[in-house]
């Protein structure tokens, strides 16, 4: 018997004495979440701008150029390219020669169907190509961005505090009728080879939040709330990101 | 007749306890040696142990628990899924292989959250 043979056994016979002091070990873990596009042909990225369209209570495009461009500035390798946000639905109306609406202001997309109209500039391989050269060949994010008011009515648990017999404070769960009202968001991104123009990618989500009649939520903070929700999925199809927790291993 | 059946029965029962015994055993030495490692980081060797673990006694609940997390820690999802919902399959009151498994699915169903509406 060599010297690691009796190493192991013995480091063996201690594990599992000491398994029977313990049943369970909390440990913590890092869950490796893979990047879902290789960027390694890219040493710098554009988030070029977005179709956007609902509510006039934000600025999506803009909004969510300047939340991702900070988010990747943090999360990602890529440097960022500090650009004009490109006002996409603009440049499609005049590429297709559609009347600006007299109204400067006006919205233009109201639901998914007017987003779908504006799709063929997100597939302009010519116009992604020429965007690329301008920018020395990066890779270019781009997409849509649907922000909408929502509203829904129908039954929802409260917690309701009482006190019971022993003078002690409780809770029920209650159930009823109650309006509510908030925001949905529906982005697309698109992800785009800046030396052929060429998508490589595209990834679509749907979030909403909804809240009370009575609670008063500005646009913008449920607009962060929604992409707070999605900005892991985003960054992860950049670079692998890892999610810390724990578990608890069992051994009974 | 019956009673020579019951015993018949009996003694099988008493014959194979030993050996049920003793593969929970064997599968308990792996879980804990796999628990010693993992704890070091060395989780590549310990979801081996676990899966020995699995082998030797598939009815354990805790090992396909503990391979669940070993696989999640090395990335490979759908493995985890099914390592969890097989333990989960083995004890479905057991909160802690619950608890695991819930934090589990809120990382894997957020990276597949696709288009739901």
């Amino acid at each position: 018997m060599t010297a690691r043979t009796v190493v192991a056994l013995s480091s063996l016979a201690i594990a599992v004495a000491s398994a029977g002091c313990l049943s369970f070990y909390e440990v913590a873990i890092e869950t490796p979440i893979r990047a879902k596009l290789d960027v390694t042909p890219f040493s710098r990225v554009l988030v070029a701008g977005f179709v956007t369209g609902g509510s006039r209570s934000i600025d999506p495009n803009t909004e969510t150029a300047r939340l991702l461009r900070s988010q990747l500035r943090g999360k990602s390798e890529l440097k960022i390219i500090d650009a004009d946000v490109i006002d996409l639905v603009d440049v499609y109306d005049k590429k297709r020669s559609k009347a600006a609406p007299e109204k400067p202001d006006a919205v233009r997309i109201m639901d998914e169907k007017d987003v779908q109209d504006y799709e063929p500039i997100l597939k302009d391989e010519k116009y992604w190509k020429e965007i690329g050269d301008e920018y020395q060949s990066p890779l270019i994010i781009t997409g849509s961005v649907l922000f909408t008011e929502v509203s829904r009515s129908g039954m929802v648990s409260k917690l309701q505090s009482y006190t019971d017999s022993m003078g002690r404070p409780a809770y029920q769960e209650r159930r009823e009728f109650a309006n509510l009202r908030g925001y949905a968001l529906t982005p697309k991104f698109v992800f785009i080879d800046g030396r052929t123009g060429a998508q490589l990618y595209s990834e679509g989500f749907y979030e909403e939040s909804l809240y009370s009649e009575t609670q008063n939520t500005p646009a913008l903070s449920s607009y962060f709330e929604l992409m707070d929700k999605l900005l892991p999925s985003f960054l992860n199809t950049l670079s692998t990101q890892k999610i810390r927790g724990t578990r608890v291993l069992l051994v009974k | 007749m019956n009673k020579r059946l019951w015993l018949i029965a009996l003694m099988l029962i008493g014959l194979s306890a030993p050996a049920l015994a003793d593969k929970r055993g064997d599968a308990k030495a792996q879980v804990a040696w796999g628990i010693q490692v993992a704890q070091k980081g060395l989780w590549k060797e310990a979801t081996q142990q676990w899966e020995k673990a699995t082998v030797i006694d598939p009815s354990y609940a805790s090992a396909w628990n503990n391979l669940g997390i070993g696989y999640e820690q090395l990335g490979k999802f759908d493995e985890a899924r099914k390592a969890y919902e097989k333990a989960l399959e083995l004890e479905p009151n057991n909160q802690m292989i619950r608890g695991n498994y819930d934090q589990f699915r809120e990382i894997y169903d957020r990276q597949n959250r696709r288009r739901v509406k």
